[in-house]
């Protein structure tokens, strides 16, 4: 078995690349259908196969994978490796993403119908789904750092995928940069790893962890640091440039301008939770340090709670989902920090689902008003496209965490995991997650509301030609709302209670880190889990409020939204300036690198090390040459009379050397 | 006669500057017949280098494929030739590359095609011989002789600027050299030999190893080149037709960096080590101050040579972190690990400065145009072309999968153990590489066309296709699997390693 469970991990790998190569190699020939075929087949394959192996790890017990394909390199005495561990964590994380893949290659063939790149977007996103593989079924850091490159480079082409439109060549170039900024900080980690560790391989590093539990490190000063922290920060700052928390967060709105259905494959789905992937695969590193962990809990709880406000002032409608992403994601990196990975994992799973689902319902509306995406001009649409507008309203109400769908259990188990932890800036984390359940709510039924309620705000023409979105869009709407309904039910006995992720996570048994586990003493079920948050209705309170609020401001008294702007002006300004990320980022930042740049090249350059080094040593060779110059003067007695002078000079010294 | 016994290191030598010979004496009025007949002479040698990579023992540390005789007997200097690990890599990489800058001629050069043919193939000459010379008067007579032709093709194929920049190019780097070769006269007093294999084993006080270094440092900084003394760069590759700053960049420069490693730090060890502290400063001031300098070039062809200079940063800076791993660590691991990436650096550095720079030569061709603003929408006229350069961007800024990634992780992951502000410096890169290559692409590639003469930009044609292809394949193969560039060197690196760690003061 375990043979063959290697071939299938391979094809699970190289299926999407094939499919890839094929439609961006042979675009031109084997046309557009050709293209969507041969991705489509790859990635279904790669899905199913993905599924086999899920069953085989979760359900027949099937032994950990964890071996190396080929030496990358080795040098030093450290062999550089490609590899794979295929464990529950690695393998719920590729049934996701060819999953989630697969639908939107099908959703892809309605949304992208009419663009002349469609080979070249199905050869990208294909190759998305290799890279996020290679990502997710790494061993080593190494491969892991290839793939999380990888992803990023294919997020950059598909961001500028329309590459004459301004704002998204700026986009993508921005979202490179921004993640270069926090790749900067994951290299360092890697390279502090690497010399603790001596070794890039996950279970080596982890079997070892314990020795260097206490080890330090100088960095400033001579105050020692410990070394785990520095190397968790690092690492845990290239998951803020991926994952998108503040302040590395500003690339995620921008990548908006791509088209829909990558916003929900990589900026909501998939490459974005690979920061959360991430920390929660490295959680036995991350245990040591409580410091790395209150870090993350803070920075979770400032992205959860202030990027969901962000949420409410935007008219557009990817937008307003892309602003939710951020705060979700916020809600992971809090879970995290509280040292329950495994619910991190729980929430990365379901909002994979709800949350493409959530993308590919506002691409539906989009595609179907023509590319239209202000809400403003949207409204009523309910009636033309019941089919979007019932898998939208699934995807709410998982979003909000209404009971009993799969956002409920997720976040609830988040929200639990906080009031259960003891680390420094729980408190604040708390606060931030309970009240991001009201924003969220609110903001996510004022989407709903604008958009599928209330008047019709487009004009007459375009009302008339509206109709349901074509049944390659629908169908992938039709199949993400299940799993965004039921699948929480599912997982949260076994992934958050149970032996589900078994030795891929570990939480410390000490300092009251293990919340999931104080939580599983009080779990009787998901019944008792809805009885629960019954008992103790505040989260309820607030998420009912928040849907009443978007209500009465959207539906029944539509001028009140405009009337609150105009009561709290200057806290609207600030929202709608995005608290000012952008402006200073490109003041300071942009700005101020092309300045050192100018400086130090005209000045630097330029002046001294050309203007006075060298073209002033050329300078004064000139000056010298036209001074020695008048005594060529062309006389013969001048010449005569310069020997005489000559040897008489020779003369003196000589006798003077022979004398003194 | 075996291949074992051929005089391979002089065939490589020989057989390109001999078929320049040819070309100059069959001249203007063959064209057709000398255009094929270089292509084949640089195939034939590139196909010797192969044979010469497959039968090269990886196992042995020391010189291999031996020639020696003499050459003038009164002052003991020898044609003595030799290859090991850290040569092999170069020379492979001088012989591809001299098939691409006779292919990228083909149809675009049109004045005195014959002698263009004739100075780049001496060119490969002398520079394979600058890699294989173990004497040191026949390594600075390569050394100084490479200029010539340089210095023509600058001179005769060049810009509008060209006479400034060849002069600047041959003063800048000429000066270097003189002092290297008073340092070669001295060793020979100390030494009496100019075998630099002897010259390797002779003990030096340190004050004479300081001079020594840095008369080294002279000739080689500037090649390579580091800050302060990068100013020639620039102004020669934008003056140098596209085979021109297609050689200087991917051969070139690394003599700086194999003198380094063949001269300054085997014959003045406890030098380097004393220096150590300067030259990992001037890498990093290399690394960071002209990866901003190059974020504000207007000119494509300069945008690159500073990124060039940048990345040569990481050369030096390997080559020279190993001293500062061994104080801290105690142990020479990491040591190799550096100088390796640095290898890797200058190989890597070789396919993707050529690609780049024959990038900027396909659109300069059609457009004469080196300015970025002349640009925009490229890919809307080329889009073939405009995904060559995507990758080779893409290259550039280091992403993993392509070869530019290796070196420059290895050297940050070596630094790290030798202290943390140098990698934290180093890994600048990452931002600053991604940010001038990326914004140099989007304003020239991507975009609505709004120039007319973009508009009328035809794709590349197969020729082209073929040169950008085959660098694509050796950029991703090597990004995918560079353990065979690191095979050959393990040995020869590792004996550097040990010899520079141990003072040569008696």
């Amino acid at each position: 078995m375990m043979n063959n469970m290697e071939q299938i991990y391979l094809a699970i790998v190289l299926a999407p690349l094939i499919g890839a190569l094929m439609a961006g190699l042979f675009g031109k020939i084997i046309g557009r259908s050709g293209a969507h075929c041969v991705t489509i087949i790859g990635v279904a394959t790669s899905s199913i196969l993905s599924m086999v192996a899920y069953k085989y790890h979760m359900f027949d017990g099937g032994e950990i994978y964890n071996q190396d394909l080929y030496t990358w390199l080795s040098s030093g005495g450290i062999d550089f490796k490609i590899g794979f561990l295929i464990d529950s964590l690695s393998v719920t994380m590729m049934v996701v993403v060819t999953f989630v893949s697969w639908m939107i290659h099908i959703y892809t063939i309605g949304y992208m119908h009419d663009d002349p790149g469609y080979q070249r977007f199905f050869s990208y996103i294909s190759l998305f789904t290799f890279a996020m593989l290679m990502l997710v079924m790494s061993n080593n850091f190494l491969q892991l750092f290839f793939g999380w490159e990888a992803v990023g480079l294919v997020s950059y082409l598909l961001i500028g995928f329309w590459y004459k439109k301004e704002t998204a060549i700026f986009a993508n170039m921005k979202a490179f940069l921004v993640n270069r900024v926090g790749d900067f900080g994951f290299l360092l980690g890697i390279a502090a790893v690497l010399m603790t560790f001596n070794s890039l391989d996950y279970a080596e590093i982890f079997s070892n962890v314990a020795q260097h539990a206490d080890a330090t490190i100088t960095i400033w000063g001579d105050e020692p640091w410990s070394l785990m922290t520095v190397i968790c920060i690092c690492l845990f700052i290239g998951a803020m440039g991926k994952s998108a928390q503040v302040p590395l967060h500003v690339w995620l709105p921008d990548s908006m301008e791509g088209p829909t259905p990558i916003s929900a494959l990589i900026h909501a789905a998939t490459m974005v939770t690979a920061g959360i992937f991430m920390v929660s695969r490295m959680s036995p590193l991350f245990e040591l340090s409580e410091t790395a962990l209150s870090f993350i809990l803070v920075i979770g709880s400032i992205t959860a709670l202030f990027m969901g406000l962000l949420g409410l002032v935007q008219n557009d409608i990817k937008r307003v989902v892309a602003y939710s992403t951020l705060s979700q994601l916020g809600y992971m990196t809090v879970a995290l920090g509280a040292s329950a990975y495994a619910a991190a994992m729980f929430h990365l799973v379901t909002h994979a689902f709800f949350k493409a689902l959530l993308f590919l319902a506002a691409g539906a509306v989009i595609i179907v008003m023509h590319h239209e995406q202000d809400m403003r001009k949207m409204g009523g649409l309910y009636k033309v496209m019941p089919i979007t507008w019932l898998t939208c309203l699934f995807g709410t109400l998982a979003l909000i965490g209404f009971p009993g769908t799969s956002g409920f259990f997720s976040k609830d188990a988040i929200i639990e995991a906080v009031h259960h932890s003891t680390l420094a800036g729980s408190g604040f984390a708390y606060f931030s997650v309970m009240a991001g359940v009201f924003i969220t709510a609110l903001y996510s039924f004022r989407l709903f509301f604008m958009t599928f309620h209330g008047k019709q705000r487009m004009d007459m023409e375009t009302w008339k030609h509206l109709h349901e979105a074509p049944v390659v869009v629908t169908v992938p709407l039709i199949v993400l709302a299940i799993p965004s309904l039921i699948l929480g039910a599912f997982l949260i006995g076994p992934m958050l209670f149970g032996e589900y992720f078994g030795d891929a996570i570990y939480v410390a048994s000490t300092g009251g880190h293990d919340v999931l586990a104080q939580m599983g003493e009080d779990y009787h079920g998901i019944g008792g889990f809805l009885l629960h948050s019954v008992q103790h209705p505040l989260v309820l309170i607030l998420m009912s409020s928040g849907i009443f609020v978007a209500w009465l401001c959207y539906i029944k008294f539509p001028d009140i939204p405009a009337k609150v702007v105009s009561k709290i002006g200057p806290v609207h300004k600030l929202l709608v300036n995005k608290y000012g990320f952008d402006d200073f980022n490109q003041l300071v930042f942009a700005k101020g690198s092309t300045g050192i740049g100018q400086l130090l090249w005209r000045i630097g350059d330029i002046n001294i090390i050309d203007g006075f080094f060298v073209n002033g040593t050329a300078k004064s060779v000139r000056v010298f040459s036209s001074i020695v110059r008048h005594v060529q003067s062309g006389y013969l007695y001048h010449y005569a009379f310069s020997i005489i002078i000559g040897l008489l000079v020779l003369l003196a010294i000589f006798v003077h050397g022979v004398l003194g | 006669m075996t291949l074992n016994s051929l005089p391979i290191l002089s065939i490589l030598i020989w057989t390109p500057i001999i078929g320049g010979i040819w070309a100059l004496i069959a001249g203007d009025r063959q064209e057709q017949t000398v255009k094929y007949f270089s292509f084949a002479v640089s195939v034939i040698t590139f196909i010797f280098s192969v044979i010469l990579y497959c039968q090269f023992d990886p196992s042995y540390a020391g010189m291999q494929f031996i020639e020696e005789t003499d050459w003038i007997k009164a002052f003991d200097i020898k044609y003595h030739l030799g290859v090991d690990g850290i040569a092999l890599p170069l020379i492979m990489l001088t012989s591809f590359t001299t098939i691409l800058v006779i292919l990228a001629a083909w149809e675009v050069i049109e004045k005195h095609i014959s002698y263009y043919m004739c100075a780049f193939l001496i060119l490969t000459g002398l520079m394979n011989g600058v890699f294989v010379a173990l004497d040191a008067i026949l390594f600075y007579v390569y050394w100084e002789a490479m200029l010539i032709p340089m210095f023509l093709i600058i001179g005769i194929w060049g810009g509008p600027n060209r006479v400034y920049a060849t002069i600047k190019f041959f003063l800048y780097t000429f000066l270097g050299s003189v002092f290297m070769l008073v340092a070669f006269l001295y060793l020979y007093s100390v030494a009496g030999s100019f075998n630099i294999q002897a010259l390797h084993d002779v003990p030096l006080t340190l004050t004479a190893q300081k001079f020594i270094f840095v008369a080294f440092f002279l000739a080689f900084a500037v090649k390579i080149p580091m800050w302060p003394v990068h100013t020639w760069l620039p102004d020669a590759h934008v003056e140098a037709p596209t085979g021109g700053s297609v050689i200087l960049a991917a051969i070139m420069l690394k003599m700086g960096g194999y003198g380094f490693l063949r001269f300054s730090l085997p014959i003045t060890p406890d030098a380097s080590l004393f220096f150590d502290d300067a030259m990992i400063m001037l890498s990093l001031i290399a690394i960071v101050y002209i990866g901003f300098v190059a974020l504000v070039q207007e000119d494509m062809k300069k945008l690159i040579a500073y990124s060039s200079i940048s990345h040569m940063g990481f050369v030096t800076l390997g080559f020279f972190i190993p001293f500062s791993i061994v104080a801290a660590t105690g142990a020479s691991s990491g040591a190799i690990m550096g100088m390796e990436g640095a290898m890797m650096q200058m190989i890597s550095h070789g396919f993707i400065s050529a690609a780049m720079f024959l990038c900027v030569g396909v659109m300069y061709d059609r457009m004469h145009s080196r300015m970025i603003k002349d640009y925009g929408g490229v890919v809307n006229s080329m889009p073939y072309f405009a995904a060559f350069m995507m990758l080779f961007a893409m290259a550039n800024a280091g992403l993993p999968g392509t070869s530019g990634f290796v070196g420059e992780f290895l050297v940050i992951l070596s630094s790290f153990e030798a202290s943390f502000w140098i990698a934290f410096t180093a890994a600048i890169t990452l931002i600053l590489g991604a940010a001038y290559t990326l914004w140099m692409y989007k304003r020239v590639v991507f975009g609505e066309v709004t120039k007319e003469s973009v508009a009328e930009l035809k794709d590349i044609n197969g020729r082209e296709a073929f040169i950008l292809f085959l660098l694509a394949i050796v950029i991703l193969t090597f990004g995918i699997w560079p353990a065979p560039i690191f095979e050959v060197m393990h040995a020869s690196v590792e004996q550097l390693i040990e010899h520079v760690l141990q003072t040569k003061i008696l």
